[in-house]
């Protein structure tokens, strides 16, 4: 089997010595939740920490707290995040997009933090040591070329988190820590569009909540292309925040595509076409041309690049269109061969 | 029937649910060192040096091993013997081996191999089939036909030209099959070790422990009775573990330099190394076909992308020709099939070997022909279907085929009648059939012996002991074995035990591959049980004086049919036997019989009995993306008998997930990188999570029917069910996509893009199609003339080329009761 290389491991039991720890050496240190991320990584050799701090025994990181808002410890695990009726409830698409991450088995132990921390991926980056040099390596670790497109200037590998782009769209904020202090950052401003920079978070902070506000009066959805009904990272999603009036007419609205950048990526101009509007037949099919627009797939996942480019406009129809009241359920199933 | 016929547990169920199955993996002796391989990171590239002293010298390292130790080549076919267990003068594609560390753990073997030195000279990269035809030079092997040609044949059956020429219509179809891997779950391991005698050891996950024992013996050069393989029982198989494997060789190598156990598991990566998957095959069928839908004569072209070494592929390059006739009668045949060398991981046999790339092409043509004559599929189907007890054009000999029936079946199951061509715009059913052999007639090392064999100890315990080579793959081939012995003996299957795939202790076998096992090991257990009943009756009928004729084994008792109450224990029969006879023990063989093709290539295809398959699809595409669901399937199988129908349905269901696989994801794709800037070429996504196969939610629902009519060839009647019914899924499912949204997709796997892009022609106005364009042009060899058996032919070629007299039979010897495996290359 493959096997990890030799690393030092830390198992602080409080946030306070985890960051006081990751604070000694930073960038050749690497946290590590539920590992279901990092430890292939680590096996592949595409990430090599010296000393790697383990987070599962610090339980001030665990647990979903429901007032007003939504408050979510970065170490909670994906399947407590789908068996939490509070989640589902106030969030629905956060619940469908945690409910389709990779498989019950690596959900009982990936992390919400984890997922939002996930590396970017990349077929010419996601493989064995061996299997990076016979292509003498790439941009993101040992190399010099992005593959995927050789002139380019940066790492073009994909944001493949199904949470972070429906976090986004419901304005959520997370809590980083270092030893130097702590700051709220919006997971807007938490990524970059760029593959191996593709977080804002330094080297030092652990990421240690994420604080939903209160959903009253929004509804939200996300839906999810990928090959398999199971197991699969996303390679291209909507997720969709609405807030309307009673007539339906759209006050607010947040449309953010994943696994379409180096980044979730926002639609401004899609917002723009739906705030004001009742979602007719012509609004929605605005806002998907829209979305569609910024959709910048590359041939670095699963799937033909245009083929999923063009995915995007009916991943946003679909999603305002179950926002808008249409029974969706027959093609929900097609797509993620399960109920959500 | 006590035993046959009833649905049970299997006998191994118990032990793989508790988790008590030993795996090759799971394997672990005192003392056991790790073996790690150096891969190659070049396509295709000379070996100038390797330095081995740094990683000699890393703590920790027992023993570097690399090409030099192995100068004799092995292959799985006497006529590919191609491959060195490392890499002697160059390699031939990223993966290949070169240099091995055994360490004291496997971490330490890894880092080692680092430190291993290889200079290479990177020769020209062949990606594909047209370069490898445009390439004579440099030849990825200095053997093979011509160039970088592997092997190419032509055959012909009748005047095919002038009855394509005279049928009513002529259809020219043109298909392309990309390869996939066989995805077993269990990655290729093996623990090799010095008995306490000195002899070599060898546990490993392999299918054919009987071709291993002969491999090993010839690159170790020791005889094979100082060799013992045992085959570990397969977390799959499907073909991927039917060739014996270098990783193999070298830890069997390493374990008698240091007497010390000597284990290699492979990674997933490395297992796509191994690869001997579905070939990648370009197809072109010409086929004449008057109105009422019978075919006047078939010419079929295939061009294999084979890799870079022979595996099974010659056999596989006849195999995409050889099943067309026996399907659906065709009474003039012309068959060319070219396989090439390539600088990837080498194709092989996977779960239908060969045969579904053409049954694919064959099945698809079929609907379109139908379409054109306004003839219902199935009733075009029905209407051709081949005759029983037949011979083929091209000598293939059919027993009983109970396709139509299997057609009849799920197209009433279905509804076919009211859903095709009937349903709404997106939604669709397609049909296709297909047949199997039940094993090969001709074994691969060309000898008079026997296929299967089967001892059986019966002792005074009152215990039954089955012995047999065949290797437990998940398939089942145990509870076979002790269910024909159980049947014939009147016990249950709980009261035999199964000794399998052990070299040292069971008659051979020769693997768990072509669908063989089940008639021929069936075969052999039930001569070998029904000689003991022989015994045990002797023994009964003497002691309670009762005529032998009228004893009955059943319910664990031997008994007078005239008086059940006058009989005895089985065990009581046990000891009236061993006490008249000596100890007891009995054998069963099994030979196919001699196939009537003498033309050469005329010894692939033939079989003891084929069975028989059909299968309507239900989809539905989204004509807005192409995506595509498969809500539905119905499959018939003709079975002939399912000796134990759990095992046989999940074989049925199991080949609809592999075929779905197959149809509309699975595929061994390469990435070649811009060549101004590099040389590479890799295997696009060698991990379990990026190569796609469907999950269980991806999963239809699913329909399945036996047909039942014993056929004399197989034991109780039964037929194979490991790999035909895989093979309509992939042609059913593009018909169905027709059905749906009226284009086709001549091409596997049929994906969203390749869907949605036909849709966006034939709306421009182009062809409602997407697939191949073209077939490569290529220089066959003379073709040879065959007359048919309805022409008065006699099965060999009126051209055929003086053959090479064979100087006793090709790579075995019998000395004395010491079989010696020699070099047969």
């Amino acid at each position: 089997m493959m096997r990890l290389p030799a690393f030092t491991y830390r198992a602080p039991r409080t946030v306070g010595d985890a960051v006081l720890w990751l604070a000694e050496s930073p960038t050749d240190t690497m946290l590590v939740a539920g590992g279901t991320d990092l430890l292939p990584n680590m096996k592949r050799r595409q990430q090599t920490p010296k000393t790697v701090i383990g987070l599962k025994g610090i339980a001030e990181l665990t647990g979903i707290r429901a007032s007003g808002h939504l408050s979510i410890g970065a170490g909670t695990t994906l399947t407590a995040l789908v068996n939490s009726a509070d989640v589902r409830s106030r969030c629905l698409g956060l619940w469908q997009s945690a409910a389709q991450i990779a498989t019950p088995h690596l959900r009982n132990m990936g992390t919400l933090g984890g997922n939002l921390c996930l590396d970017t991926r990349c077929t010419y980056y996601d493989q064995t040591e061996e299997w990076r040099e016979a292509i003498g390596y790439c941009m993101k670790k040992d190399g010099t070329t992005c593959w995927v497109a050789t002139s380019s200037k940066r790492c073009l590998a994909v944001s493949s988190t199904d949470t972070a782009p429906m976090l986004l769209a419901l304005g959520a904020t997370v809590t980083l820590v270092s030893a130097k202090g702590t700051r709220e950052v919006a997971v807007a401003d938490l990524y970059n569009n760029d593959g191996m920079q593709y977080l804002t978070r330094r080297a030092d902070e652990l990421l240690t909540s994420i604080d939903i506000p209160d959903q009253t009066g929004w509804a939200s959805t996300y839906w999810k292309l990928r090959r398999r009904g199971s197991f699969d990272f996303p390679v291209g999603a909507a997720a969709i925040a609405l807030k309307r009036d009673a007539g339906g007419r759209v006050e607010l609205a947040r449309v953010v595509l994943g696994a379409v950048a180096s980044q979730p990526m926002p639609s401004p101009k899609a917002e723009a076409i739906l705030v004001g509007q009742v979602l007719s037949d012509d609004v929605i099919a605005a806002a998907a041309e829209a979305a569609y627009d910024v959709a910048k797939p590359m041939d670095n996942t699963d799937f033909e690049l245009v083929w999923r480019k063009k995915m995007v406009r009916t991943l946003v129809t679909n999603a305002l269109r179950e926002l808008r009241g249409d029974d969706m359920r027959a093609v929900r199933m097609s797509l993620a061969k399960q109920v959500l | 029937m006590g035993v046959i016929g009833r649905p049970r547990r299997r006998t191994d169920g118990r032990a793989k649910v508790t988790g008590q199955t030993k795996f090759a993996d799971d394997i672990m002796l005192p003392r056991t060192v790790h073996c790690r391989l150096l891969r190659s990171p070049h396509p295709h590239a000379k070996i100038i040096s390797i330095d081995t002293s740094r990683a000699a010298a890393h703590p920790g390292v027992l023993l570097v091993l690399t090409g030099k130790e192995f100068p004799i080549p092995y292959g799985v076919l006497p006529v590919s013997h191609d491959e060195h267990a490392l890499c002697n003068d160059k390699v031939r594609h990223v993966g290949d081996p070169v240099a091995a560390v055994i360490a004291r753990t496997e971490t330490i073997a890894g880092d080692a191999i680092k430190l291993i030195d290889v200079v290479y000279e990177p020769l020209k990269t062949i990606a594909t089939p047209e370069e490898s035809l445009a390439t004579a030079e440099p030849r990825i092997h200095e053997y093979g036909d011509d160039g970088n040609i592997h092997k190419a044949v032509a055959m012909q059956f009748g005047d095919v030209d002038a009855a394509i020429a005279g049928a009513d219509h002529v259809f020219d179809d043109i298909f392309f099959f990309e390869g996939n891997t066989h995805l077993p779950l269990e990655q290729h391991a093996t623990v090799a070790l010095k008995d306490p005698e000195g002899k070599l050891l060898v546990y490993s996950s392999t299918q054919t422990p009987h071709y291993l024992h002969r491999a090993l013996a010839k690159t170790l050069s020791i005889p094979a009775a100082h060799i013992r393989v045992i085959a570990t029982p397969n977390g799959g198989g499907f073909g991927g573990k039917s060739d014996p494997f270098n990783h193999e060789i070298v830890v069997a190598k390493a374990a008698l330099m240091l007497d010390r156990p000597v284990k290699i598991a492979l990674n997933r990566e490395e297992v796509f190394y191994c690869h001997r998957g579905r070939h990648p095959v370009q197809m072109r069928f010409r086929a004449g076909v008057n109105n009422d839908g019978t075919f006047t004569g078939l010419d079929l072209q295939t061009l294999l992308d084979g890799g870079a070494y022979g595996s099974y592929g010659v056999a596989s390059t006849f195999y995409t020709g050889a099943l067309q006739t026996v399907t659906y009668e065709i009474p003039t045949y012309r068959f060319r099939g070219c396989r090439v060398f390539t600088n990837k991981p080498a194709c092989g046999p996977k779960r239908g070997h060969g045969t579904p790339q053409a049954r694919f092409g064959q099945e698809v043509q079929i609907d379109k022909i139908a379409e054109k004559l306004n003839l219902d599929p199935a009733d075009m189907r029905l209407k051709i279907v081949a005759p029983p007890n037949s011979l083929t054009a091209n000598f293939m000999k059919i027993g009983t085929i109970g396709l139509a029936e299997c057609v009849r079946k799920v197209v009433e199951r279905s509804d076919w009648k009211n859903k095709h061509r009937k349903l709404p715009y997106g939604h669709g059913v397609g049909i296709a059939c297909s047949s199997y052999l039940s094993g090969a007639g001709l074994p691969i090392n060309w000898n008079d012996l026997p296929h299967s064999g089967v001892q059986l100890k019966l002792d005074r315990s009152g215990g039954v002991t089955a012995f047999c080579g065949a290797t437990e793959i998940g398939q089942g081939s145990d509870d076979v074995l002790v269910a024909c012995v159980a049947e014939v003996l009147g016990l249950e299957t709980y009261d035999i035990r199964a000794v399998t795939g052990d070299t040292d202790l069971t008659p051979v076998d020769l693997g768990s591959y072509s669908s063989r096992v089940t008639l021929m090991m069936g075969n052999a257990a039930i001569q070998a049980a029904e000689r003991a009943r022989e015994l045990l009756a002797e023994g009964v009928s003497a002691k309670l004086n009762i005529p032998k004729d009228r004893l009955v084994f059943a319910d664990k008792r031997v008994f007078d049919s005239q008086d059940p109450n006058n009989g005895c224990t089985f065990q009581e029969a046990i000891v009236f036997a061993e006490a008249k006879f000596g100890t007891l023990g009995t054998t069963g063989s099994y030979t196919p019989p001699r196939p009537p093709a003498k033309y050469k290539g005329g010894g692939v295809g033939p079989t003891p009995t084929y069975s028989y398959t059909a299968a309507i699809v239900e989809v539905e595409v989204d004509p807005e993306t192409g995506w595509l669901t498969v809500p539905k399937v119905w499959i018939g199988h003709d079975i002939g008998r399912a000796l134990n129908p759990t095992l046989v349905r999940g074989q049925v269901e199991g080949s609809v997930y592999m075929g779905l696989g197959e149809a509309l994801m699975e595929e061994s794709a390469f990435r070649r990188l811009p060549a101004r800037l590099s040389n590479a070429l890799v295997h696009k996504f060698p991990s379990i999570l990026e190569y796609k196969s469907p999950t269980s939610l991806d999963m239809p629902e699913i329909f399945t029917d036996l047909i039942e009519h014993p056929d004399p060839a197989g034991p109780f009647g039964a037929k194979e069910v490991g790999q035909g019914p895989l093979l309509p899924i992939m042609p059913a499912i593009c018909n169905a996509v027709y059905d749906a949204v009226s284009v086709r997709v001549d091409e596997i796997p049929c994906t969203p893009e390749k869907i949605l892009k036909a849709l966006q022609d034939k709306a421009a106005g182009k062809p409602a199609r997407h697939g191949p364009k073209s077939f490569p042009d290529i220089k066959w060899p003379e073709t040879l003339h065959v007359t048919p058996p309805w022409e008065g032919g006699d099965g060999r070629a009126s051209n055929e080329p003086e053959r090479k007299k064979r100087t006793a039979e090709a790579g075995i010897e019998v000395k004395a009761g010491i079989t010696i495996a020699r070099d047969n290359a």
